[in-house]
């Protein structure tokens, strides 16, 4: 009798209670950096000659910095310009890196080997190293950001969907479709890339974090966002030179930018287990 | 194939990557926009100077013999002068090459230090409370930003405590290594979650093998199981992926040593960019591809050495 016993549903927050708290956090990092004017009470860039370097108190929650500004106004400012360059910047290398692999993958030929033998040249580099080689010859600002990490990021995907796509390659349904006659975009597009792009997709969503950290520390060494503009990165390199009496300018932009991170490994973390639950 | 034939040939295997690694760095500082011998000599140089340096540089002669004389002057060990500081490039590198080797050979240290216990027991007592909170404190270490930490440590124990420095080089080794502390702990923290990642699913896999079972019921003291048995086996991944990451340690010297105003290549590199240094930004950029090439071949020697079911 027991053998028709419906299995219990278990809610999932309590079977993944990590993967919730990564949700939590997350939502809340977009929400705020979508509505920060409802939530910070002064204007980020506003200077106040009248409060400098004030300490944590209940008018400034978060102290204030050299120019009397707000830093709790700058952090959650900030938010917009930190999740912005974490998204953008792993949504690009995604897409494309995705499609290299994918035509790379299953055409194979010299073009494949040869875009593979560059890949695992550069792949030895450190992320950290090509990016600030790349804004060595571009120069500092948010844009040179954007396309040094975007240079260097689609070759995990390339390479990640390449992988599958070898193994795909010789499934049924793909030969299957190819004798039906359809045509190579037709096979890719709508066979192929369903299949590939999940692994691609839980990638990016640690990714974000490492793009997120590389943005605010091209920024942190002064080669990426400018001030008076906020960014995590650039308060923590600005409060770097009052270390010595207002920690509160270096501590809380940090503390917002750990748990955001935090926030995507989880969600990162859960969105792989659901994808080898999913394949078993 | 034996072993010597081995190294032989992944030594040869580096010779193309070598030449493809010297065109990109040849290229680069072609692709900065404007005139080389500007970028050289800076933005006060008379038109005379310039001229005088384009042909210096040969910058007057066709790419493929001013890509000669790149590789001519890397091989020689000439590699020009530095704008900023008016030294050999060659000379400078010696001096400040010590302190980013030094640093990493310190968080090495602290990395294994941290990761083998830790690691261990998560592993040995999975699931337990311990393992949670190991765990999960490995996944905020790779996600927070190694400089905020940093900065954490160095109020901490720089500013409130005053055990340590709070950042710069010392004169006497004793002074060196009070100031490689913080730096070296900031740097390793990162290492260490990779390797008791590592270390805990090692230990937990080679803990359900069949040998290990044996072992134990052949009457074999818990210790020497772990030692003989358990660590040994996660020793060869972890050697490994140690390895694998110093050449990520270069990377993240940049960062770090910016933090604690640590006179290494890191902080000369980042310096060398806003000052427009580009011979002294050429010769690091080729020093990081030598150094990280030189790891990932001994990885590939020591883990065939290790690893005995690696075929040569």
């Amino acid at each position: 009798m027991m053998r028709h016993a419906k299995k219990r549903e278990i809610p999932i927050w309590a079977t993944k209670p990590a993967f919730i708290v990564g949700i939590i956090i997350v939502v809340t990092a977009i929400l705020i950096s979508f509505f920060p004017q409802f939530i910070a009470p002064y204007d980020p860039i506003e200077v106040n000659s009248k409060a400098i370097l004030v300490a944590p108190s209940a008018e400034h929650f978060f102290g204030t910095d050299n120019f009397g500004r707000d830093v709790f106004s700058r952090v959650i400012w900030a938010a917009r310009i930190d999740l912005q360059i974490g998204v953008f910047a792993t949504i690009v290398p995604l897409i494309f890196g995705s499609m290299m692999g994918l035509i790379a993958g299953y055409y194979g030929g010299v073009v494949d080997n040869i875009l593979m033998r560059i890949i695992d040249i550069l792949m030895t580099f450190p992320f950290t190293i090509l990016v600030i080689v790349i804004m060595t010859i571009l120069g500092q600002g948010m844009r040179n950001i954007y396309i040094a990490i975007w240079l260097v990021g689609w070759m995990a995907y390339a390479k990640l969907v390449r992988g599958e796509v070898l193994v795909l390659k010789n499934a049924e349904f793909i030969e299957a479709a190819r004798v039906t006659g359809f045509s190579d975009k037709r096979i890719l597009l709508r066979h192929m890339l369903p299949n590939v792009v999940s692994s691609a997709v839980v990638f990016a969503a640690s990714d974000v974090v490492l793009c997120m950290l590389t943005g605010a520390s091209m920024s942190f060494l002064g080669l990426g966002v400018q001030p008076p503009t906020p960014e995590w990165g650039a308060i923590l390199n600005e409060g770097r030179a009052y270390i010595m009496n207002a920690w509160w300018i270096t501590f809380f932009p940090g503390l917002f930018m750990a748990i955001t991170g935090i926030g995507f490994s989880l969600l990162g973390d859960g969105l792989t287990d659901f994808l080898r639950t999913k394949g078993k | 194939m034996n072993g010597l034939n081995y190294i032989l040939k992944r030594i040869l295997q580096i010779i193309p990557v070598v030449f493809i690694i010297s065109i990109l760095i040849f290229l680069m500082l072609r692709a900065i926009p404007g005139d080389p011998a500007r970028l050289v000599l800076g933005e006060k140089a008379t038109i005379e100077s310039i001229d005088a340096m384009r042909e210096k540089l040969g910058l007057n002669e066709s790419y493929l013999v001013q890509y000669g004389k790149f590789v001519k002057g890397i091989v020689s060990l000439d590699l020009g002068t530095s704008l900023t500081y008016q030294r050999p490039v060659i000379e400078l590198l010696r001096s400040r090459v010590k302190i980013t080797l030094m640093l990493t050979l310190i968080s090495t240290f602290f990395s294994l230090l941290i990761s083998f216990p830790l690691g261990y027991y998560a592993g040995k007592y999975k699931d337990s409370m311990f393992d949670q909170i190991i765990k999960s404190g490995a996944l905020a270490a790779v996600s927070m930003p190694s400089f905020w930490i940093g900065l954490l440590l160095m109020i901490l124990f720089g500013v409130k405590l005053r055990w340590l420095p709070v950042g710069g080089w010392g004169d006497t080794f004793i002074d060196q290594i009070r100031s490689l502390i913080l730096p070296g702990l900031t740097m390793s923290l990162l290492t260490s979650a990779l390797l008791i990642r590592n270390i805990r699913n090692s230990v937990v896999d080679i803990s359900n093998m069949d040998y290990v079972d044996f072992a134990r019921s052949k009457g074999i003291s818990e210790r020497a199981v772990k030692n003989r048995h358990i660590l040994r086996n996660a020793l060869i991944s972890t050697v490994t992926l140690l390895l694998m990451r110093m050449a990520y340690m270069l990377g993240g010297s940049v960062i770090i040593e910016t933090v604690f105003s640590l006179p290494g290549i890191g902080k000369l590199m980042v310096d060398s960019i806003f000052g427009r240094d580009y011979a002294v930004v050429q010769a690091l950029v080729m020093l990081f591809a030598m150094i990280i090439l030189l790891i990932n071949l001994l990885t590939d020697i020591i883990y065939s050495f290790l690893d005995p079911r690696v075929k040569f």
